[in-house]
């Protein structure tokens, strides 16, 4: 009862902290402001801004005489991303991409799947080890290891060799597109080293989509007299899509941008990353080299619109 | 928002424009050095014996002047160029195709050679090159030179050295009895365009081409096509030097234009590897210490250059490299460069190498050439296959 006798509103407290904490507590809007605006000016201001002020840069052009960037709006450097030859970059970038994102998905799902619903107690650790370790030794590190071994004098050929199997290698690299001298100089090899490092990032989505599918709605599939395969179509893959997508999200994108993959293996045509590079590190040509750069956000964008139609963000 | 970005943008501008207009007066005697020195240079260029503890010629430097030097490495010349226009460095060694740029830029001050009591001793074939002298006015010292060199393997040659460069630029069946197809590199830059025009030069005369740098329209169009050709024969372009020198490992390569650098590394590892200077001539590279319009370190800096044209100094800096030095008696008598090494390193090649500039539209030997610009977006088509 004697709670009563203290007054509703309490008097002001004495000391600065106490009484900021008390204004803060009166106006929590004020509160969240202050909390929210130094992250929010860093998108805004540190992120957002440099990327339009980069875009920006894209309609300008570059003086053909001089080399000199001539400042006044312009589409004519648009006009030259969409050229032949750069539209041969863009178009074997997207393909590149699609691809690495597809054999990724189908490698990774099995995986994903042992481990979601199989694996228990310590194979569990040492499925997210395995999954997780080439992802803690340096990127540049596993590219060049891989250069050795797709090399033509390296140890793949050698296996193949010992196998009696050098016909197959032979007849692949003397495909057209995929081929090439050597695996390390085709597009094969890059595809193969692009699968490598982005399969963690495929693996992971989809073993967590695939956890929260419930156990039960699999069983109730075969009592009504689904075959596995049917279980698969109808129930397992509709539910893990959302994973899948996620994770086609990173390899899509990371393939996109990727600039050090296709340079140290593969036949040296330049892949969007590495043309970006190449326009603003030697020549100069900023505009072009911003153009280029348009070219992977536009596509994510239309990807992202998709996958979030797909609901690959609403289990975030 | 986006006026905001455009205003700041033209400020920029401004100030990028408005750079103050220094009085381009070289220094006229030498003061106490100011204890400090900032230098942008090729990995390699400046060492202190952190690789190697013998290659050093940074720590000798620093007890005798007081200057202390701190290096910035840049990879390319367009960097260097973009690190001396933000400023703040006192030296840059700067080759061919970016030190008219810089001065074009006024980036760099021409220097009193009466300053550097070494500058007589410079070889006379470096000391009025184009590259850092401009109507009479020398804008920096040389530094060194190195030739892009044929290395071939010698196994596949059958020990003779190859005597054109039509074996990386035309299918053939090489000495080995294989087709050259595959087994041959080219440099992933677009300056590679004027070895195919320096090709040219000598196979194609009708074209009349003066100089690989300045082509014209026609000129152009055939050193194109020619690369076309080295397209279908190339397995992967080079332009690290690692990976090249990996290549001729493990993937088969026997023939690439490269550096002697390259070459040295893989004959020191006793592998069959060799460089030549074909009959066309070779293009090549050739270093310039410049100094800084707004040096802040003046003093130290023309100490440097001094040091940096003693012999000791020259000859080291050239073993490392795989590089020529500019002063001939660097040739004798250094124990890392050996007697033998500047001949190694195609010291008497000189006139055989047409050095590098960059190629501009206003050009000395005909009307109008291609700009450097277009060098690179076509051979980047022609890379991808166009």
């Amino acid at each position: 009862m004697t709670a009563f006798a203290e007054p509703l509103v309490l008097p002001e407290r004495r000391g600065p902290a106490s009484r900021l904490s008390d204004f803060f507590w009166r106006h929590p809007h004020l509160l969240l402001t202050v909390l929210l605006a130094p992250p929010l000016l860093w998108l805004g201001i540190v992120y957002l801004g440099s990327l339009f002020a980069l875009l920006l840069q894209s309609f300008f052009s570059i003086d053909d005489f001089s080399g000199l960037i001539n400042y006044e709006f312009t589409l004519s450097t648009y006009r030259q991303l969409l050229s032949e030859t750069n539209l041969d970059i863009i178009l074997r970038t997207v393909l590149m991409a699609a691809t690495v994102t597809v054999a990724s998905a189908v490698i990774a799902f099995p995986i994903a799947y042992y481990a979601a619903r199989y694996a228990q107690g310590k194979w569990k650790v040492l499925f997210y080890l395995g999954v997780m370790l080439p992802l803690w030794s340096s990127y540049l590190v596993k590219i060049y290891a891989w250069k050795l071994i797709l090399a033509k004098e390296g140890i793949l050929t050698w296996i193949f060799e010992k196998l009696h199997l050098i016909w197959l290698l032979d007849g692949w690299l003397s495909l057209p597109v995929v081929g090439g001298n050597s695996l390390s100089v085709s597009y094969t090899g890059t595809f193969i080293v692009f699968v490598y490092v982005w399969l963690p990032f495929m693996i992971l989505p989809i073993q967590a989509a695939l956890e929260r599918v419930p156990g039960n709605l699999i069983e109730a599939s075969s009592d009504l007299g689904g075959t596995p395969a049917q279980t698969f179509r109808f129930v397992l893959f509709p539910l893990a899509l959302p994973g899948i997508v996620a994770g086609s999200i990173f390899t899509f994108s990371l393939t996109l941008g990727d600039y050090i993959i296709p340079q140290i293996v593969g036949s040296s045509r330049l892949f969007i990353g590495q043309a970006v590079y190449a326009q603003q590190g030697t020549a100069g040509n900023i505009p072009l080299a911003a153009a280029f750069t348009v070219v992977p956000i536009v596509i994510m964008g239309a990807y992202l619109f998709m996958a979030k139609r797909m609901g690959a963000f609403d289990a975030l | 928002m986006k006026q905001m970005l455009k205003s700041c943008t033209a400020l920029t501008l401004t100030l990028g424009l408005v750079a103050p207009a220094f009085a381009q007066e070289p220094l006229k005697e030498l003061g106490k050095g100011e204890g400090e020195l900032s230098i942008v240079a090729w990995a390699g260029y400046i060492e202190r014996g952190e690789t190697d503890k013998n290659y050093d010629w940074v720590t000798n430097f620093e007890k005798q002047t007081g200057c202390k030097v701190s290096v910035k490495t840049a990879a390319t010349s367009d960097e260097m160029v973009a690190l001396m226009n933000e400023g703040g460095f006192d030296l840059v060694t700067a080759s061919g195709d970016a030190s008219l740029r810089l001065v074009a830029g006024k980036r760099v001050q021409p220097i009193n050679t009466d300053l550097i009591p070494s500058w007589k001793t410079i070889d006379e074939r470096m000391q009025n090159a184009p590259w850092h002298t401009v109507n009479g006015v020398h804008y920096g010292v040389p530094y060194v030179w190195g030739p892009n060199v044929l290395m071939y393997n010698k196994d596949a040659f059958k020990g003779e050295a190859p005597k054109s460069w039509n074996v990386v630029f035309e299918e053939m069946t090489l000495p080995d009895g294989k087709s050259n197809k595959g087994r041959v590199q080219a440099y992933d830059g677009p300056i590679h365009v004027a070895d195919a025009a320096n090709y040219l030069m000598k196979h194609k005369p009708e074209l009349g081409i003066k100089d690989p740098y300045e082509l014209n329209e026609d000129q152009y169009k055939a050193a194109l096509d020619l690369l076309r050709t080295q397209r279908t024969l190339v397995g992967r372009y080079w332009h690290d030097a690692m990976i090249q020198i990996d290549d001729f490992k493990n993937e088969g390569v026997v023939a690439s234009g490269s550096w002697p650098f390259q070459v040295n590394l893989m004959e020191a590892e006793k592998l069959p590897i060799a460089s030549t200077i074909p009959e066309e001539g070779v293009t090549g590279w050739a270093d310039t210490t410049m100094l800084h319009a707004e040096s802040q370190h003046p003093n130290c800096a023309y100490m440097w250059m001094e040091h940096s044209l003693s012999p000791k100094v020259q000859g080291d800096v050239s073993a490392w490299f795989g590089a020529n030095p500019s002063v001939g008696a660097a040739c004798k008598g250094n124990e890392l460069l050996t007697d033998a090494g500047c001949k190694t390193n195609g010291y008497d090649d000189f006139e055989k190498v047409k050095f590098w500039k960059t190629p501009v539209t206003k050009c000395a030997s005909q009307g109008e050439c291609v700009p450097y610009h277009r060098w690179v977006s076509d051979y980047i088509g022609v890379i991808g296959g166009r």
